[in-house]
């Protein structure tokens, strides 16, 4: 009986996170809550002056996603390093690179997409203008894979210690630096009337990077924290 | 030569708490540093000689 | 018949332990007599700036700090490289004698900056792209230096450090040119710490004299932690045990 060919192995580790996720579809959602909670938070304590808060939205929405993004991390490899599976993976004829972006993409399916479907909406609690929205949909999607991939390089590395969720966020929010930088800049070029084109070139670039460099450094990661 | 007289060096033209706050603070940063690594020093040798 | 030192036997802990005690002295001495001269430099040669008074003169010790701050996180990435990819263990220990400097030279950079603003810009924090650049490489070398000290498995430690290590050497010069664009973009002309490039060349050789003494300075600093290390992560070596320090 042949091995499984590489399409087939990555499409079936995804499936199984999906998978795994739809049935603890609790966490999923906390996430997600937990993203509009900290967005509905902001007002409260600057104020209502829609001003204001239409000036703050891009930075409020944006960070608020790199913390929802950042908490659901440490659910990317944890339950497969409890049961064992990740033992198994390593062991896997398929690359470990390859693995992790499906991994990767599974959860990005699972946390930085219903970001990026709920964010206009918060939005609109801002008032921002309709055509802010679509940067702001268009940024997130652009980004949130950013922060997925290059959150399962922390994922990896602090698999297993303890305190490794404070950890996690120490090591992985200054590499989210350029995609806030990038993203919220976006949403307020749009606002202002400027082309975000820019902006979201250099959020499509960086994605780009991180697709083709965190895989390694992540697999890397997962072999230094299994062996 | 810069200054008139010993008293305007230390003024440093009304800015010394800035200018001596911060080779101050770097001056003494380094000394801490150098200091706690004698420290460290110290005990690794003392760990050794104990067991 | 002509002698050929072999370089590659310094890999060793043993043949770099007494190397590096060696160097230590002289480094520390270069640092004080390069200090001495780029202070007098700075203070008794180089004229009073026109606009900013003798506030400026916070700039040898602000740029000499952040120079090093930026070259001790590429050294320790280097060094932590080499051990991940070779797999020496005296690589990754000088990575891990490396970044407590590095932080250090950080801090120095951040306070010396913000002793800076107060005076020139009126506020103690200025979010030019430099001290912003900088606050946030004070938050790669704290990451370092925290995912080390949660892993209590050395070579694990090692290894992992050198993961984010390196990750962040990538990631750097994105961060700078995104706090650069992010800069300009929201304050148009440059509300900058650092000097026009026109600047007096006294003013130039003062700095250049404070950052080679600070240079100095890391080296002998790294070295001796160094040695540290290696008498903390070799203690069941036959060598160390046969140190003079230890056999007491």
């Amino acid at each position: 009986m042949s091995a499984p060919g590489l399409p087939a192995a990555l499409l079936s580790v995804m499936q199984r996170d999906l998978l795994a996720a739809a049935r603890r579809r609790a966490e999923v959602l906390t996430t997600l809550l937990f993203f509009v909670i900290v967005v509905s938070l902001f007002p409260l304590g600057v104020g209502p002056d829609p001003a204001q808060l239409r000036g703050m939205a891009p930075g409020v929405v944006w960070v608020a996603a790199l913390l929802a993004s950042m908490l659901a991390l440490n659910r990317l490899f944890a339950a497969d390093y409890a049961d064992g599976v990740l033992e198994q993976m390593l062991l896997a004829p398929q690359p470990l690179g390859l693995l992790v972006l499906a991994k990767v993409a599974a959860h990005w399916l699972t946390t930085g997409l219903p970001l990026v479907i709920v964010a206009p909406l918060l939005g609109l609690q801002y008032d921002l203008p309709a055509d802010a929205l679509s940067t702001l949909l268009a940024s997130l999607l652009l980004g949130t894979p950013s922060l997925s991939l290059i959150g399962a390089i922390g994922a990896a590395l602090t698999l297993g210690i303890r305190g490794g969720g404070a950890l996690l966020a120490l090591l992985v929010l200054p590499l989210y630096v350029p995609v806030l930088v990038f993203g919220a800049g976006a949403v307020d070029a749009s606002s202002a009337g400027l082309g975000a084109s820019a902006h979201l070139s250099l959020l499509g670039a960086f994605l780009l990077l991180a697709l083709v460099l965190t895989p390694w450094a992540a697999a890397t990661a997962l072999r230094i924290a299994v062996e | 030569m810069n200054w008139g007289s010993v008293s305007a060096f230390f003024a440093m033209g009304g800015y010394a708490g800035f200018v001596w706050g911060s080779y101050g603070v770097a001056m003494l940063c380094l000394v801490i540093e150098s200091v706690l690594l004698v420290a460290r020093r110290r005990s690794a040798l003392r760990d050794l000689n104990r067991s | 018949m002509t002698q050929r030192i072999n370089w590659l036997k310094y890999a060793a802990p043993q043949t770099f332990y007494p190397l590096a005690g060696a160097l230590v002295p002289w480094c520390y001495v270069l640092a004080a007599a390069l200090c001495i001269a780029g202070l007098y430099v700075g203070f008794f040669v180089a004229p009073t700036d026109a606009q900013q008074g003798e506030a400026y003169r916070i700039i040898f010790i602000h740029v000499a700090s952040a120079w090093m701050s930026m070259f001790l996180y590429v050294v320790m990435a280097f060094w932590a490289g080499v051990g991940l990819a070779l797999n020496t263990r005296l690589s990754s220990m000088m990575a891990s004698a490396v970044a407590p400097t590095g932080a250090l030279m950080t801090f120095i950079a951040l306070w010396t900056g913000s002793l800076w603003g107060k005076p020139t810009w009126g506020t103690w924090w200025v979010w030019d792209a430099r001290l912003t650049s900088e606050l946030i490489l004070l938050f790669l070398y704290l990451g370092f230096l925290s995912l080390q000290a949660a892993i209590d498995d050395p070579r694990r430690a090692d290894k992992a450090g050198a993961v984010i290590a390196l990750t962040g050497v990538v990631n750097v010069p994105i961060i700078y040119f995104s706090v650069q664009w992010w800069n300009t973009l929201h304050q148009g002309a440059s509300v900058s710490l650092t000097r026009s490039p026109s600047m007096a060349a006294t003013m130039l050789t003062g700095m250049l004299l404070i950052a080679l003494a600070f240079w100095m300075y890391s080296i002998g600093a790294a070295l001796a932690r160094v040695r540290c290390i290696i008498l903390e992560r070799e203690r069941t070596a036959d060598w160390v045990r046969a140190l003079p320090e230890v056999r007491t």
